[in-house]
């Protein structure tokens, strides 16, 4: 079972995740799935947005969003096995499969923006 | 509203049964009457063996909790007329999650044990002399607790959360709020010794944030949102504990002390 502290980290993990996830996202689903194919607002251009991905904080944006909403995924899944399946007899297991799973994303998405040097 | 309707409750005895079993008793519908108007008809007119507990009927005691149609009520404030459509049963039973003493009645130790660990009283780390006065308080100081204060302690929050169903250990709705009742509290000192004891996988860690306790709760109190602002502050004790070594090493006595 997870100690206090862990607890104390992933579920500020989670939280801060639940925010990106519920706040964040849609505005980007909305516009690159619904507002720019339905010709609703002008789409930037792809050398504009490469432009954009030059930008540190643009690169930090995005790997907050990829890192945290996987820490909102994996904490919520954790419980919904635990929950949903009975299974918190796995516990070790499934801490590490989700948990595993979201510090995986990170890093990918980290290493992804980190080396990204342009077209 | 029907004349009649036919109540379908579990009858159990400890020494006659091996499980409960339902019994099927028709009573009167008037529009005055609670569900626990019709149990008492029972008991008073048909037979006087059932068991259940009652005190105030007038939702004060919070001992008339018991599962009717399903949910969670006080027995005392859910009107028999709400359920009686012609041909109606109304299932009326014991309180989810608990163990069943006799027919109605449930045991309740394992819930007064949770609400002791919390310590759900006034704790001072030094008490001024008397000559000093009572203690006052704003209205404001007032309103941060007064709403958690209102729990009757009856457990209508433990049957319907669906944590405390799959893990007995869960200290549960009730307990954290009143514990959230204490610590903001303008007089209370032991906010420490509390968090210690429910800063915990089995304490508010293990609310994964349903709802349902605060939904059911007669009192309006809300013990989901009590939960989620313990965890807010568990998590910023956690951060202040890590950032400042006095803050940690005040953490670790205090937790130490509850554990004694």
């Amino acid at each position: 079972m997870a100690k206090q502290s862990s607890e104390a980290v992933l579920w500020s993990l989670f939280s801060a995740g639940g925010v990106v996830a519920a706040l964040l996202i849609p505005v980007h689903l909305f516009l690159f799935a619904i507002a720019f194919p339905m010709g609703w607002l002008r789409p930037p251009g792809y050398e504009h947005l490469m432009l954009l991905l030059r930008l540190p904080w643009v690169r930090i944006y995005l790997f907050l969003m990829c890192s945290l909403s996987l820490f909102h995924w994996a904490h919520r899944f954790r419980y919904t096995l635990y929950d949903g399946l009975q299974v918190k007899h796995l516990n070790e297991l499934i801490f590490t499969l989700c948990y595993g799973g979201a510090v995986a994303g990170t890093v990918f998405a980290g290493y992804l923006l980190g080396n990204w040097s342009g077209p | 509203m029907a004349d009649k309707i036919v109540l379908e409750i579990p009858r159990y005895s400890p020494e006659r049964d091996v499980k409960p079993h339902f019994e099927e008793f028709e009573v009167p519908v008037h529009k005055e009457w609670v569900v626990l108007d019709a149990l008492n008809y029972i008991k008073d007119q048909v037979d006087g063996s059932l068991t259940y507990r009652w005190s105030c009927r007038m939702g004060i005691c919070g001992s008339c909790g018991m599962m009717v149609d399903g949910e969670p009520k006080l027995s005392c404030a859910t009107f028999l007329s709400s359920y009686s459509r012609n041909g109606n049963k109304l299932r009326v039973e014991p309180l989810r999650y608990f163990p069943i003493i006799r027919d109605l009645v449930t045991e309740l130790s394992d819930f007064l044990v949770k609400l002791k660990a919390v310590k759900p009283w006034l704790i001072r780390q030094e008490e001024p002399p008397l000559s000093e006065g009572e203690f006052l308080q704003t209205p404001e100081q007032l309103e941060q607790y007064k709403q958690y204060s209102m729990c009757i302690n009856c457990t209508l929050c433990y049957a319907a959360c669906p944590v405390v169903g799959l893990d007995p250990v869960f200290v549960g709705p009730a307990a954290i709020a009143l514990a959230q009742r204490y610590n903001q509290d303008s007089r209370d000192q032991g906010a420490g010794d509390r968090m210690a004891v429910l800063a915990h996988p089995e304490g508010i860690w293990g609310c994964t944030f349903v709802g349902e306790c605060t939904r059911v709760c007669p009192k309006h109190v809300d013990p989901a949102g009590a939960i989620q602002q313990y965890k807010l502050k568990a998590a910023l004790d956690w951060v202040k504990s890590f950032v400042t070594p006095l803050g940690r090493k005040n953490t670790d006595v205090r937790r130490e002390a509850a554990n004694d």
